[in-house]
């Protein structure tokens, strides 16, 4: 059932201001969403630096 | 060396098209342009492997029923890991999107390519949807409650009936996704024929426009 | 962009090249992710909010129940009023001139008064005063039922849904039809005979549906739990996992003016209609971006490109 059952099942915590409402949760996963996107464009990528076929 | 009357059969068009346009060492190539060389490059996969995982425990669930996983502890960790992998497809497929945006990779004639993405995210979203719609709970009964109303809005009710489980069941595990199925085939199949997009100032030098 | 610049783009590459195992990469992938889902499924496991039954209704809220079944018999609840495709009570909501609810026709009838009080009824053996009432009711012509119906509805209305403060009127035998579905509801059998209208194979749950939706009762269940959609409930989960944040934008508009106002007309009553409209138009336009000026320049202006290719860059001096 999950280590954290209990945890994930109490009542959801909500960001909310004004008109904008979000919970916790949701966004985590947008952030989690834009924090990948931008190592993803940042990270150096492994043997990116030697081009091995040739021109 | 094709005869007249070869030329003119439809399964020699059709081989010598597929030759053309996808042979074997597009499809499965082992080197790419020196430019591949971005994690960026990876979410397309990891979109599909998510994918791979969700028909894995899809199926694995539909096998079951509908109802196991309330009273299976085997049954619910499957049902998790359906659920845990939708996220990451969506995460993924949205990263995937941001990035070729902004590598404008419907260049040189990728349209398609980029249509037939959008078409998948669009798609599976509907999809996902109707698996809210079969979790057999609270969250289904006022999801499909709720949902109602857009759809019948707009008179798509009246075929597709969000309360319906029956229907929802079946769109979920067979109409959908075959056409899920079909859309990313014909997307990743796009995607080796015309190769990855060259970066956008490739060519500078071959058109003399400065740098 | 030039048509030699875009016949370089689509020709085969003819630059420098590396090594690339695509399978390896998918592989991988698939393993890596298929590990993630499985360690966040054992830590957080997946939401599953028990369903809401008619006997969890009725045993928690006989007198919201009570008063939902003498408004189906009267006509005055949300799905007796709603029109179509379940019945021509109204003409639902529009699109201007286009009715388009109204044009697909009562695709899926419904009758509140038999589906969901009547027929449910007729299929349990019932008490003396109860089933007198369904004799009665039965042998009575609709506009007799109708007057009834109403009587009691306004009257309980005005009691506050309660019962026994009701005073004495020409109400025939709907408290009587309406307390016997409540025993019923009770006992655990309305579930199934809503669901089974009398046959033996059933998938679909439509009018257990409508009529669990037409009282209160789950209706504060979803509030609680955050679900309602004017407060971005479609993108929410039960507990507190993640939703379909997917729907952030189709949510979004319920949350603005007009479509956050029930009471401005043409856009705010007819909500439903017009942001299907609205993500409908945007979901084309996600498909045909490319086509679309402007949109299609940003990655251009906003030189993201060169993070993304900025060894190539590099190595090219570009």
């Amino acid at each position: 059932m999950g280590i954290f059952h209990h945890f994930m099942n109490l009542k959801a915590v909500y960001i909310h201001i004004g008109w904008f409402q979000m919970s916790i949760t949701n966004l985590v996963v947008v952030l989690s969403m834009l924090l990948v996107f931008g190592l993803a464009l940042v990270l150096p990528f492994p043997g990116s630096k030697k081009g091995k076929g040739q021109k | 060396m094709s005869t007249g009357i070869e030329k003119e059969m439809w399964t020699t068009k059709l081989r010598k098209a597929w030759q053309k346009n996808l042979p074997v060492e597009k499809l499965l190539p082992d080197t790419q342009p020196a430019y591949v060389a971005s994690w960026i490059y990876m979410f397309g996969v990891a979109t599909l492997a998510s994918l791979g995982v969700i028909i894995a425990s899809g199926l694995w669930l539909s096998f079951e029923g509908a109802s196991w996983y309330h009273y299976s502890s085997v049954g619910h960790f499957v049902n998790s890991i359906h659920f845990w992998a939708v996220q990451f497809f969506f995460i993924f497929m949205v990263v995937h999107l941001w990035g070729k945006f902004w590598m404008a990779a419907w260049r040189g004639k990728r349209m398609m390519t980029w249509v037939t993405g959008a078409l998948a995210f669009v798609g599976s979203i509907a999809t996902a949807f109707t698996g809210y719609l079969i979790q057999t709970n609270f969250d289904s009964q006022w999801i499909s409650y709720e949902a109602k109303d857009g759809f019948n809005s707009v008179g798509i009710g009246s075929k597709f009936n969000v309360t319906n489980f029956g229907q929802m069941i079946l769109l979920h595990v067979a109409f959908l996704p075959v056409i899920i199925g079909v859309i990313t085939l014909i997307h990743v199949l796009l995607v080796r024929s015309k190769g990855v997009v060259p970066p956008i100032d490739a060519f500078n030098k071959e058109l003399g426009e400065r740098k | 962009m030039s048509d030699r610049r875009t016949e370089l783009e689509a020709a085969p590459w003819g630059g420098r090249t590396r090594r690339y195992d695509l399978i390896k990469e998918g592989v991988v992938a698939v393993v890596i992710i298929a590990i993630l889902a499985a360690v966040l499924s054992t830590l957080f496991g997946s939401p599953d909010d028990k369903q809401i039954t008619f006997k969890d209704w009725a045993v928690s809220a006989p007198a919201d129940f009570y008063a939902t079944s003498v408004q189906e018999l009267a006509g005055t609840s949300g799905t007796a009023g709603y029109g179509a495709p379940y019945n021509t009570a109204s003409d639902g909501v529009n699109l201007g001139p286009l009715h388009l609810a109204k044009i697909m026709g009562v695709t899926h009838p419904v009758d509140t008064v038999n589906d969901f009080v009547i027929t449910p009824l007729t299929t349990v053996s019932n008490a003396a005063p109860v089933a007198d009432a369904l004799k009665l009711w039965q042998a009575s012509d609709a506009k007799q039922q109708s007057t009834w119906a109403t009587n009691y509805d306004t009257a309980l209305t005005k009691a506050n849904q309660d019962a026994s403060k009701v005073p004495t009127g020409d109400y025939g035998p709907v408290p009587e039809l309406a307390a016997g579905l409540l025993t019923m509801a009770q006992a655990g059998s309305l579930d199934g005979a809503l669901l089974s209208q009398g046959n033996y194979f059933q998938s679909d749950n439509t009018k257990q549906t409508l009529f669990l939706g037409d009282g209160s009762y789950f209706n504060d269940q979803s509030t609680a739990s955050n679900l309602q959609g004017d407060t971005w409930g479609m993108m929410n989960e039960t507990g507190r996992y993640p939703g379909q944040a997917w729907l952030w934008l189709y949510s979004f508009w319920y949350q603005i003016p007009p479509f956050n106002n029930e009471d401005n007309h043409p856009f705010g009553a007819n909500a439903d209609a017009w942001i299907m409209v609205i993500m409908g138009g945007l979901s084309l336009g996600l498909i045909i971006m490319p086509l679309i000026p402007g949109v299609r320049s940003l990655p251009y202006k906003i030189k993201i490109h060169r993070l993304i290719w900025k060894n190539y860059y590099q190595e090219e001096n570009l």
